[in-house]
């Protein structure tokens, strides 16, 4: 893509608001349509759209393999380390309300958010990795 | 610590699945396999030692949500006897497997073997324990998954090919029943299972309730791998690591027969699904075929794995034809035969591992003269023949019993002479391999053989010893048993 200037500069000045409307989307979550899944999958598509303009080499240089294989349990840890902590905190399994022992609804607030967080991380990096071994095929 | 039981062990198992990702080292994702499997057995005893003591269903609340809005984790006799089933042989596969998986997958797949390992477990005590209808479909989506990347394991270049025709239609299950549970719960606006079977009571003769029932049981029936929606199973079961057969064999399609129980006999009800449908005739058909086809494909089969795959077949059609004898006997007998088939086919599935390992190969023609061999290996497959063919003494017998009173009760005779006549096939598949591991020479030019490792040959008799002593004091199966079915069809009458 070496030729292709103007793919070149547009996607660069985009994948910054691509990032940015995947945080809308995961923030976005708590109070209306949105959250970890779709904005995992945003977060993902910026990468993809780096990879194609800029090569698969170039994209793995800003993330590696490797990092995403740690990345997708790790998303999956943070998910259930909420659950763990409401364990200690003497709830149910994600039970949000313990969160917090002052107000329950800052407890379901944060609770989510977190959960969030981990679904972000591993959905993003689940479809990049996918992405990867894909495009890596034939190397 | 108790009351947290039910949600111990599903999300320990979810929890080290992921740790084993980050960890990769073979013996510590081992180790914390053979760990969190224990601790998920130990709970799953607890649970069920509990409703037994108490006569009382234990309710969990996910998240602290009340049911039928929030997800409930609930575990009655029936619940707590398959997962009791399902992470034993958990366990036992673990301290069985490790020298097979050492041999059979690639060094750098190890620690993901555990991990899938872990996840497949996770999500089959998640289908078990669940009172929840779409959430048994995220676990069977989790189980189902992890599966088909065991399956692919298998260092046979054909196991790729095997795990995809049953992610093929291992989706197309998942998503029949998905489609079925969008029927119920546009028609209800509840997923909890006994929720929905109490709402769909003044409905369930719409066309709606109908067609969600139908695409619920032939979602599930492809799952259990019915006749004749067996085709993905044999090529799964042959082509997968030693060990991977072993467990799937044993518990991946007994929990789909459980699920299949819930919602024929409790959100259905016997009432409905069994009295005003033709659903228990479809399915003594399909079992009936299932059991000769199955067995009589399994004569043929060269390969040694693919036979007891076939066996698998039609020993699935000595389940499911409980079902469809529908009175309390039959039921009984398919409720033992889930367990005694998971012990002598988990069992019969080892050995044939340590015959993959010190052969190379499970073809029938490599294995003559193993009986000098490998004596223990080849003593314990034919206390587990004896056992399939219903040998009194054996846990074969016990199920067999069963079902064969249960068809009587019926008034169904043709279906007890059908039964021994099934046997006689049994007889003849297992028979080939006894004649030629017992009264072939070893050819001169072969390898030496020796036996299996002590880990995998120990476990393996373990279970086997299990089939003779289950099979002559049957108060945990049959009375675990006898107990669950009252919970089935309880709710009916």
């Amino acid at each position: 893509m070496r030729g292709h200037l103007i793919l070149r500069v547009v996607s660069k000045i985009l994948i910054p608001f691509l990032l940015l409307f995947a945080l809308y989307v995961q923030f976005h979550g708590d109070f209306g349509p949105g959250g970890g899944f779709q904005a995992g999958v945003i977060v993902a598509a910026a990468f993809v759209l780096y990879a194609l303009i800029f090569g698969l080499r170039a994209t793995q240089k800003i993330i590696s393999p490797a990092l995403l294989e740690v990345a997708v349990p790790l998303g999956v840890l943070i998910y259930a380390g909420v659950g763990v902590y409401t364990w200690l905190m003497g709830g149910n399994f994600l039970d949000y309300n313990m969160i917090d022992s002052h107000d329950p609804s800052h407890g379901q607030h944060l609770g989510v958010l977190l959960v969030e967080a981990g679904v972000l991380l591993t959905v993003s990096s689940t479809m990049l990795l996918i992405f990867y071994t894909f495009a890596g095929r034939g190397r | 610590m108790l009351d947290q039981l039910p949600a111990i062990i599903i999300a320990v198992p979810l929890i080290a699945a992921a740790v084993c990702a980050i960890i990769r080292n073979e013996t510590i994702c081992w180790l914390i396999a053979l760990v969190v499997a224990f601790v998920s057995f130990v709970g799953s005893a607890t649970m069920l030692g509990q409703v037994q003591q108490y006569g009382e269903d234990i309710s969990y609340k996910l998240g602290g949500w009340a049911p039928p809005a929030g997800i409930e984790y609930k575990v009655d006799l029936l619940a707590g006897y398959v997962l009791v089933l399902v992470s034993l042989i958990a366990t036992a596969v673990l301290i069985y497997g490790r020298q097979s998986v050492k041999v059979e997958i690639k060094k750098s797949m190890q620690g993901w073997y555990y991990t899938m390992y872990l996840l497949c477990m996770c999500g089959l005590l998640g289908i078990v324990i669940t009172g929840d209808a779409f959430n048994a479909f995220v676990f069977m989506e989790i189980s189902s998954l992890s599966m088909y990347t065991l399956i692919a394991l298998g260092k046979d270049r054909r196991a790729v090919a095997a795990a995809y025709q049953y992610l093929i239609l291992g989706t197309i299950g998942a998503t029949m029943y998905v489609i079925g549970v969008g029927l119920l719960f546009t028609l209800t606006g509840t997923l909890n299972l006994a929720d929905l079977a109490v709402r769909l009571g003044p409905m369930l003769d719409t066309p709606a309730a109908i067609a969600g029932m139908a695409f619920i049981i032939v979602g599930l029936s492809l799952k259990i791998a019915l006749f004749p929606l067996h085709l993905w199973l044999p090529n799964a079961y042959a082509f997968a690591p030693s060990a991977v057969t072993a467990f799937l064999a044993a518990t991946a399609t007994k929990v789909s027969i459980y699920l299949l129980m819930r919602y024929l006999y409790t959100v259905f009800g016997f009432g409905f699904a069994i009295e005003q449908t033709p659903i228990p005739e479809v399915v003594m058909v399909l079992s009936l075929l299932a059991i000769f086809a199955g067995s009589f494909t399994a004569i043929f089969q060269e390969n040694v794995k693919r036979m007891l795959a076939y066996s698998s077949v039609a020993q699935i059609g000595y389940i499911t034809l409980g079902i469809a004898l529908a009175n309390a006997t039959g039921l009984t007998g398919s409720l033992v035969h889930i367990f005694n088939h998971a012990v002598m086919k988990g069992a019969l599935f080892m050995l044939v591992g340590g015959i993959a390992m010190q052969i190379g190969t499970v073809r029938l023609s490599d294995m003559a003269g193993a009986g000098k061999a490998m004596p223990l290996t080849m003593f314990g497959f034919v206390l587990g023949g004896f056992s399939m063919l219903g040998v009194p003494g054996t846990v074969g017998f016990v199920s067999k019993w069963y079902l064969a009173m249960g068809a009587l009760e019926n008034g169904w005779w043709w279906v007890v002479a059908l039964l021994m006549l099934s046997s006689l096939l049994v007889l003849v598949y297992m028979g080939r391999v006894i004649e030629v591991a017992f009264f072939r020479e070893r050819p001169a030019d072969a390898v030496p053989l020796k036996e299996a490792p002590k880990s995998m040959i120990m476990t393996a008799w373990v279970f086997i010893l299990a089939c003779v002593y289950l099979g002559f004091d049957t108060s945990f199966t049959v009375g675990v048993a006898e107990q669950a079915v009252n919970v089935l069809l309880g709710g009916a009458q």
